[in-house]
């Protein structure tokens, strides 16, 4: 993402990352980015928790009108509401992994999706 | 609490299952900078996310450096949303409220409220684990770009998985 977030900067568009994996952000250095200590796939917040969500969105957006130097990483006032025992699960290579496997199929959330798309395919 | 180190951790991860070392490339450069060049509450905003986003009816992902994009209208309701992406285990939770890694009602109320101008017609994903920097760099940050440009955004405001 922050190739994208430097390639659209480049070509005058202003961006805002929304990480929550600030190593990857570091070593990416994109023109401007907030951080919270949140687990992969929580950019946009916690579970089931609008309110946050949005404070998210507008603390994030309140950085991206005040940043006035490239590279800047905003640590969010954003704490994850059970605590860091996630941080331990996060951080073991060794867990378990169910993934599907890498290659070219089309991996559907759900299996009406792949019948809609079949099925538009068809006509 | 410190931080998780993400690139150790998923790189031991990916080489016990025999995957090719994922490598994360290393901006040295400074960045490049584009100031805002009106107030936000009078910017067009667009979203992206790299969480493999896709709209029922829509093709979904494939795992294998899949280098393409959907556009997402910004009006889509949140329960046509999807999710597909290699790495399926950050998905859970965005599967049952995808506001948590494409936060699209967040961005609808800041416009009700004021705060931004407006969102572009469509927002956008890929599915971002793409193993070769050089096809970021060719194939699909260039398209983002002519996306985003075509929406006429002056924000684009970016989510990684």
């Amino acid at each position: 993402m922050c190739l994208i977030a430097r390639y659209l900067e480049d070509r005058g568009i202003a961006t805002i990352v929304v990480g929550t994996a600030l190593d990857i952000v570091e070593r990416g250095n994109p023109p401007r980015a907030v951080f919270m200590d949140f687990p992969l796939g929580h950019g946009g917040g916690p579970l089931f928790a609008p309110a946050q969500q949005l404070a998210i969105a507008r603390e994030a957006m309140a950085a991206l009108e005040g940043l006035s130097e490239p590279g800047q990483i905003v640590t969010l006032n954003q704490t994850w509401p059970e605590g860091d025992a996630w941080k331990s699960t996060a951080s073991d290579e060794s867990a378990d992994d169910v993934r599907s496997p890498r290659d070219l199929t089309p991996r559907y959330q759900l299996e009406e999706d792949r019948h809609l798309v079949e099925a538009a395919a068809g006509d | 609490m410190s931080t998780v180190e993400y690139m150790r951790t998923i790189r031991e991860k990916y080489s016990k299952m025999g995957y090719a070392p994922y490598g994360w490339h290393e901006a040295t450069e400074a960045p490049p900078w584009t100031p805002l060049a009106k107030p936000l509450s009078e910017c067009r905003v667009g979203m992206m996310t790299t969480a493999g986003t896709y709209v029922a009816g829509q093709e979904a992902y494939f795992y294998k450096d899949d280098t393409s994009h959907r556009p997402i209208p910004s009006n889509t309701p949140v329960e046509n949303l999807r999710f597909s992406h290699l790495t399926e285990n950050y998905l859970p939770d965005a599967r049952r409220d995808p506001n948590c890694a494409f936060p699209i009602e967040p961005l609808r109320q800041l416009v009700d409220e004021g705060v931004i101008g407006g969102l572009a017609d469509n927002f956008f994903s890929c599915m971002g684990a793409v193993y070769s920097k050089r096809r970021v760099d060719e194939e699909v940050a260039p398209a983002i770009y002519e996306a985003f440009a075509k929406e006429g955004v002056d924000v684009a405001y970016l989510v990684p998985l």
